[in-house]
């Protein structure tokens, strides 16, 4: 088993008292509460965590954070295995399962790392140079391409956890809990403005926690625990650790992913997994630091070659030595403590290599102390070792920076390389919001340019790397974001802060890409990676630059630079420069690309929360649903409702239960729940007139206790609704609308009244909710209603077809009377009841129960189709695609001339008047027996051989048990005119004949009077 | 995501409205009397604006109501809410 | 395939002789030309569609003197931003045409332009989830069948087998019916489609001019006379307007109105993970459509935002419903991260077929209205575009996408229930 070799004896923010047991591969180690797995591999002296995407390259853990591009695993097992999950952000737990990835068979021995030796064939974009010939071949070479890409392994099956999502609305959100964040909340919160403060890592605390400064001449640790009392205390301040703010939206809206339990091997009952926030801001301030970028060099990307400011943190906060020997190569002061932190670490430092032709000189005399030699003025040029660094080549650089001075090359034994290559702002945040950046030469970065939100960037985010800045200024942006959000200090606002006295820096000498170590720079010396995650090498972006792939857009996209899963938080500025270079212009001259939400990747899961399965979109059901489903119905979703699709007994199949419906709705009596139609309650004085600009045929003329039937018309004259509306009162109106387009329909009355006719007193109230409706019908449906409602006239001279009345309904209704209504869509004689929803259930079984003398029969919505069509009714949506108008469905005399309505003046167009318009018929097939399918297509001939146009097609197609035979309604040109011919119907490459008739059936009669 | 300005219920966020698109199109009055052209520019013709957008929004997952807002389609910056039937409002420079 | 001097040819070949050579000799893929005064036609716009027009109209109809104007970078609107999905089985016969023209030039277009536009023939998938969409659907492949468009019916049965990831669960709460298939539908690659029409249109002499904004239209006494640009006044006699979410912007500028709006069309990639995803599957009801690149990332399309805009931004909500979607569709992505979100500018037409017409000035010709799903039609879109440029008058593919339908009412309705027009 592995020992902890790496692991220091004191120090850091671990509890060496517990031991945590993980598993990285087929090894198992031990860590301690305090850990991420990063630290504790790196405490076990793993170098190898991981191979790169393109060349399969042996790579190491390079930082301490969200920057991480190397150490990618998948984490779990089974539905919770999460791939790409990066070594730096995992919380150690006890029993953590951790793999390597993209490696086959095994990390140690990768058959892909065959492309690091093939690499001069596969430069960037080489895929668009070949794979071309011979043409059919591209899908096999396509998968080997898609075999060697991706990353990890998805779940092999469905995620176990929960999600939720949380929305909340403060005055100051404070993304960064560093030393500017916190001084900034704890400014915000002492006016007692609501003020979020959140920080992805698992303490507050950021660089503090790391770096090993000292704040109010106390270790910065202290400082960060006795804010983190006081915000904790504090009613108004809400802290979210464990939170990456990862998307700045319109409007100051920002999307925050709360992991709750990652850092458990799995939720605790009840505790979703993640949390999404999505918080209003009235003003933010972004803490959220600045990444070190590496040096792009030659084999830059070995194991051991690691960010300086990432080795500090293994040191300071995680109690580990990352190597034995180290070497710093730096262009700025940064790596400077650094080397005295790994030297306290009792890590031998033999050099420090600043790029800078002065170092500083603040750290002499410590560095003496320590020995460790500053070579000023040198470069390191190339890296040794293949699978773990063994030493580094250093020589000196001529003035450019774009070549090596001969002659003073010198090779230094070390296991580990620091990096420091200047510091990147963390702007992606900003950017979202629609800020500008500008470019700074001075500290070689960007730094926030004029803002369009409400906003502060602060610390160094803000390129203020001193720590009495971060502080200052940080309490500085909280106090006058809580100004500016309405709240302002009673008395005296919190003491400032003061940090230790840093030395004024000595400028970075930015030089984006290492000459290699050969003659005159020209030998490579190998790969200088500036992309780690996507394999991206300076020599790469160059060849872009000279192919003309002059835009960084396209330098991205040709290259992948910066298209990784770390969106490329270390390559994006080193990529720039190389880029400018290149083209020998300024880096503002060649812009930079836009930052996409989300900073860090956000699980699918915690995106759809708990809207997920039955949730999904919540299905509506009616009060008679129970009964349905006690009573064997089978369901089909219609619009966002569960209707009863059949009703089967024992044995029987659809086909024979539907028959059996729609027989006894035609012999006898049938019964279906109508309740999902949309109703609208419309009132007002003006409810006829606006009936009549709505409907393309009139209603003032309609009687109070009437019922008409009506279509209506978008502006471009094509049928988009329909359905019975009735006259409660001269001034009072009940719609019925189809199932689908209730909620459409209903928006398009209040569109109208609000926006275009607001002269019309209307009121338009939806009562699909309100009302169950049982529709009774069949020749036998007024002797049952006589037997529910005893004493009531129901012969058709007192209450005729197309007219409703209010009715008693006694043991079913007390004290209540139901809305009946004289109509149907089966064509026979019908009833459709209205009662009050809560009555819905009971009106439904005592109609069944009444109804057992006559055989009553429940029937569903596939019944109800054939019943309708036998009868010619449409469906819209069905015999209509909205390129069907009035006239198109036989109709055309519904159309009132007498006044104007939506959709009217479209009617009259060059196309709308055409005589082979599509148009409403009926179909016959030569065999009775043969049921085309919908949708199928009408032809001239009997050849039905591509390619040709149709002439329409089958809208609706049935087996009649009435008609013992099949018959189908159909969509034909010139129609209307082609009754009695015989046409082909097309589909699957047969050619069916049948005889057009008229679009009905069976005539209703005197059954329905 | 916007937050809009509902003239009756105060700011809400986007979700809770439906765009309603160009406002101030003004349905004609005979349209009998318009030719196809006309006609055809009335229903399907757009300004489009890029910049200063006069459109109408709906507060569908609130009041119900309709209002119209002036936003910018480059930032979307909302620069005016106002009920239906009112002026244009005079916009900040 | 062709060859122009000066010009390498791309191979293996050429690719292991460069790589003997560092690749240190690769030649540019195109100019980067000062404009010259005036051209014989100019093409507004440099996506897929501008620069495929410019390509057929030196390649087919001898007209070299061609330049490109961009007012960015080449392929930076929706080129650059779509999720890529080919196919053509449009409902109605217009526009299956259409997209077929275009599909029979995807499938020769790598070795056409002697550029690897990868387009993958995986299949495309659109799913029925109820009664409704089911008709609507075979109503599409009946139709698509007449039009000689492949197009075929798979149960659900079928659908597990071609792509395993998909949840089946007939108790989900909008159940897979089935679903169409398009075999010839896939993907390709959208950046080097534009790559490879500029690589290959310049070497028929056409100049690609970027950062070059039009900010005008020379017009005199109702005929086109040239533009005016952020580079100075170019003359033309014919200029072809392709500048997709910004079409309205330069009819304004002709004072010409158009019946689009402009909306934000959202998409997200996954990070890239090992192949779990052989196929396109898009679904309507369930809104949202996913494919997997070749570098492992799933490509999600989402919806528009029910607003109009210009600025490459959109709302989450449009993100979460797709996300939605796709979880409960592809029930083991959960765990996986989305990386990136965008938006492209989309036109918005209201009968979700493109506009490809003369305009009411003379010589000046518009190529617009693709909304959600221009991609796919690109090669078709730019071969028929150039033919109306050229002979001054529609092909008989692309007359029935004239302006004057808004008029007339012919309209070419593709947004019915289940024609998914994405």
């Amino acid at each position: 088993m592995r020992q902890a070799i790496n692991r220091l004896a004191e120090g850091g923010r671990i509890d060496r008292t517990e031991r945590l047991s993980f598993r990285f591969d087929d090894e198992i180690m031990y860590g301690h509460p305090g850990d991420t797995l990063a630290s504790a591999l790196l405490a076990n002296g793993v170098r190898l965590v991981g191979r790169s995407f393109k060349y399969h390259r042996p790579r190491g853990l390079m930082a301490a954070g969200g920057e991480e591009s190397n150490g990618l695993v998948r984490l779990r097992q089974g539905g919770r295995a999460e791939p790409n999950v990066r070594a730096t952000e995992i919380v150690l737990f006890d029993g953590l399962v951790a793999e390597s990835q993209n490696r086959w068979p095994s990390l140690r021995f990768d058959l892909g790392a065959l492309n690091d030796r093939l690499s001069p064939l596969f430069p960037a974009g080489f895929y668009y140079k070949t794979f071309m010939w011979p043409a059919n071949l591209w899908p096999s070479y396509e998968a080997v391409i898609r075999r060697m890409a991706g990353l990890g392994k998805a779940a092999k099956s469905g995620d176990p956890d929960r999600y939720e999502k949380k929305y909340a609305h403060c005055d100051v959100l404070v993304v960064g809990a560093g030393p500017a964040g916190l001084a900034a909340a704890l400014w915000a919160g002492r006016t007692g403005a609501r003020v979020i403060l959140a920080d992805e890592g698992t303490e507050l605390g950021g660089a503090l926690l790391g770096n090993g400064q000292q704040i109010d001449g106390r270790p910065g640790t202290a400082w960060v625990a006795g804010i983190e009392a006081e915000l904790a205390k504090a009613a108004n301040v809400r802290l979210l650790p464990r939170t990456t703010v990862g998307g700045y939206y319109d409007h100051n809206a920002l999307t925050l992913l709360e992991r709750v339990a990652d850092h458990l091997s799995k939720p605790d009952q009840g505790q979703p997994r993640q949390r999404l926030w999505q918080v209003r801001a009235k003003q933010v301030v972004l803490a959220t630091g600045a990444l070190e970028r590496p040096m792009v060099l030659a084999n830059n990307d070995r194991p051991g070659v690691m960010g300086a400011g990432a080795v500090q943190t293994y040191i300071n906060r995680y109690g580990v030595r990352p190597g034995r020997r180290a070497v710093l190569f730096t262009n700025n002061d940064s790596a400077y403590r650094v080397a005295l932190d790994l030297a306290q670490a009792g890590v031998e430092v033999p050099a420090i290599v600043d790029l800078r032709a002065q170092a500083p000189l603040g750290w002499r005399a410590e560095l003496d102390r320590f020995g460790i030699e500053v070579m000023a003025d040198r470069a390191v040029l190339g890296v040794a070792g293949r699978n773990a660094v063994t030493g580094v080549q250093i020589g000196k650089l001529n003035a450019a920076g774009n070549g090596v001075v001969p002659g003073l090359a010198r090779r230094i034994e070390c296991d580990l390389l620091c990096l420091s290559g200047g510091w990147t702002p963390s702007l992606h945040l900003l950017s979202q919001s629609g800020a500008r950046l500008r470019w700074d030469g001075t500290p070689g970065c960007f730094l926030p340019g004029e803002a369009h939100q409400a906003v502060r960037v602060v610390g160094a985010a803000n390129g203020d790397f001193m720590l009495q800045d971060c502080l200052t200024l940080g309490a500085g942006a909280g106090k006058s974001a809580a100004n500016d959000a309405g709240h302002q200090h009673r008395g005296r606002g919190p003491r400032k802060p003061v940090a230790a006295v840093e030395a004024d820096p000595t400028p970075p000498r930015p030089i984006w890409s290492i000459p290699g170590p050969g003659r005159d720079g020209r030998k490579s010396g190998g790969k200088a990676f500036v992309d780690f995650q996507s394999d991206v090498t300076a020599a790469d972006l160059r060849l872009a630059a000279r192919e003309g792939y002059h835009s960084i857009e396209h330098v991205k996209r040709y290259t992948t630079v910066g298209m990784g899963t770390d969106q490329g938080r270390t390559s994006n500025i080193n990529a720039l420069g190389i880029v400018a270079d290149a083209l020998d212009v300024a880096i503002p001259q060649v812009g930079h690309t836009t930052f996409r939400p989300p900073f860090s990747p956000v699980t699918f899961g915690a995106l759809a929360g708990g809207q997920t399965g039955p949730l999904l979109d919540p299905a509506r059901r009616t009060p008679m649903h129970g009964w349905h489903q006690a009573n064997g119905a089978v369901f089909e979703p219609v619009g966002q409702w569960h209707r009863p699709y059949y009703y089967p007994k024992a044995g029987e199949d659809m086909a024979a239960a539907v028959n059996r419906e729609t027989l006894a709705a035609r012999t006898s009596l049938g019964l279906m729940d109508a309740t999902t139609l949309g109703k609208i309650d419309i009132r007002g004085p003006d409810a006829a007139e606006f009936l009549n600009r709505i409907y393309i045929n009139g209603w003032k003329s309609l009687a109070v206790g009437g019922c008409r039937y009506g279509l209506m018309l978008g502006e471009d004259g094509m049928v988009f609704d329909d359905g019975v509306t009735a006259r409660l009162a001269e001034d009072h109106f009940h719609m019925t609308t189809t199932t689908g387009n209730a909620a459409h329909v209903h928006d398009w009355l209040e569109n109208w009244l609000q926006t275009e006719w607001p002269d019309l007193a209307v009121y338009c109230t939806s009562c699909t909710e309100q009302w169950a409706v049982a529709a009774l019908c069949g020749p036998n449906a007024r002797r049952l209603m006589a037997s529910l409602c005893p004493g009531f006239d129901l012969s058709a001279e007192a209450f005729p077809h197309m007219t409703w009345q209010t009715v008693a309904i006694p043991g079913v209704l007390e004290g209540l009377e139901a809305r009946i209504f004289r109509i149907g869509f089966t064509g026979e004689l019908s009833f459709e009841i209205n009662v009050p929803a809560g009555h819905g259930l009971a009106l439904w079984e005592a109609l069944m129960a009444a109804g057992e003398k006559y055989g009553i029969t429940p029937f569903g919505t596939e019944a109800m189709h054939v019943l309708r069509a036998e009868v010619g009714f449409i469906i819209v949506g069905q015999e209509t695609d909205g390129t069907t108008t009035p006239d198109d469905l036989g109709m055309g005399r519904m159309v009132s001339s007498k006044k104007d309505f939506l959709g009217k003046r479209s009617l009259s167009r060059s196309d709308t008047m055409r005589q082979d318009r599509p148009q409403l018929v009926g179909l016959l097939t030569d065999d009775p027996g043969h049921r085309v399918p919908e949708g199928a297509q009408l032809i001239a001939g009997n050849n039905p051989a591509p390619p040709q146009r149709g002439l329409g097609h089958v809208t609706s197609s049935y087996h009649s048990p009435n008609l013992d035979r099949t018959f189908a309604l159909a969509l034909l040109q010139g129609g209307r005119g082609r009754h009695g011919e015989t046409i082909h119907i097309a589909y699957d490459g047969r050619a069916v004949p049948a005889q057009v008739t008229a679009p009905r059936f069976l005539d209703p009669g005197e059954a329905a009077k | 995501m916007l937050l809009l300005q509902c003239p009756w219920c105060g700011d809400r966020s986007e979700e809770e409205f439906a765009c309603g698109g160009e406002g101030d199109i003004v349905r004609p009055l005979v349209p009998e009397e318009l030719d196809d052209r006309a006609w055809g520019d009335y229903v399907f013709m757009r300004r489009n604006e890029k910049g200063i957008h006069f459109e109408r929004w709906r507060h569908a997952h609130g009041c119900g109501r309709w209002f119209n807002v002036a936003r910018s389609t480059v930032t979307h910056e909302i620069l005016a809410s106002y009920q239906v039937g009112d002026d244009r409002p005079e916009l900040p420079e | 395939m062709w060859q122009t001097e000066g010009m390498a040819k791309y191979s293996i070949f050429a690719l292991g002789r460069n790589a003997l050579q560092r690749h240190r000799h690769w030649p540019r893929a195109w100019r980067s030309p000062a404009p010259r005064p005036s051209y014989d036609a100019i093409i507004v716009g440099g996506g897929g569609h501008g620069l495929a027009t410019a390509y057929y109209l030196a390649k087919q109809h001898g007209m070299n003197n061609v330049a490109v104007l961009e007012k960015g970078w080449i392929g930076g609107g929706n080129t650059g931003r779509n999720t890529t999905i080919v196919r053509s089985n449009y409902l109605n016969p217009e526009s299956a045409a259409i997209y077929d023209h275009a599909l029979n030039l995807w499938e020769g277009l790598s070795q056409e332009l002697n550029f690897n536009v990868m387009y993958s023939p995986r299949g495309v998938i659109n799913l029925a989830h109820d009664h409704h969409e089911a008709r609507e659907l075979h109503r599409r492949i009946y139709a698509n069948q007449l039009a000689g468009v492949d197009a075929e019916w798979v149960t659900p049965a079928q659908l597990s087998e071609l792509c395993p990831i998909l949840n089946l669960d007939p108790n989900m709460r909008y159940p897979i019916l089935g679903g169409t298939l398009q075999r010839r539908g896939g993907v390709a690659r959208h950046d080097a489609v534009a790559w490879g029409y500029a690589r290959a249109a310049d070497g028929l002499g056409v100049d690609i001019i970027q950062n070059c904004q039009v900010t005008g239209f020379t017009m005199r006494q109702g005929r086109i006379e040239g533009v005016q640009t952020s580079q100075g006044d170019i003359g033309a006699a014919r200029v072809g307007v392709v500048a997709a979410g910004h079409s309205s912007v330069l009819a304004t500028m002709a004072g010409l109105r158009l019946p689009l709006e402009s909306h934000p069309l959202q998409a997200l990639v996954s990070e890239p993970v090992k192949p779990i995803m052989p196929t396109v599957v898009m679904s309507n009801k369930v809104h949202g459509y996913m494919s997997q690149s070749d570098k492992g990332e799933l490509v999600i399309g989402a919806g528009i935002d029910g607003y109009s805009s210009y600025a490459q931004r959109g709302s989450l909500p449009v993100i979460e419903e797709t996300i939605r979607a796709v979880v409960e569709l592809f029930p083991i992505t959960s765990r996986l991260k989305m990386m990136r979100q965008w938006a492209g500018i989309v036109d918005i037409c209201p009968d979700a077929s493109p506009i490809i017409s003369a305009t009411p000035v003379a010589g000046l010709y518009f190529n617009c209205g693709w909304g959600t799903g221009g991609f796919k039609a690109t090669p078709g879109s730019g071969h028929l575009f150039a033919h109306t440029l050229a002979k001054g008058e529609a092909h008989s593919l692309n007359a029935p996408f004239a302006l004057e339908r808004f008029y007339s009412g012919a309209l070419v309705a593709e947004h019915g229930a289940a024609a998914v027009a994405h």
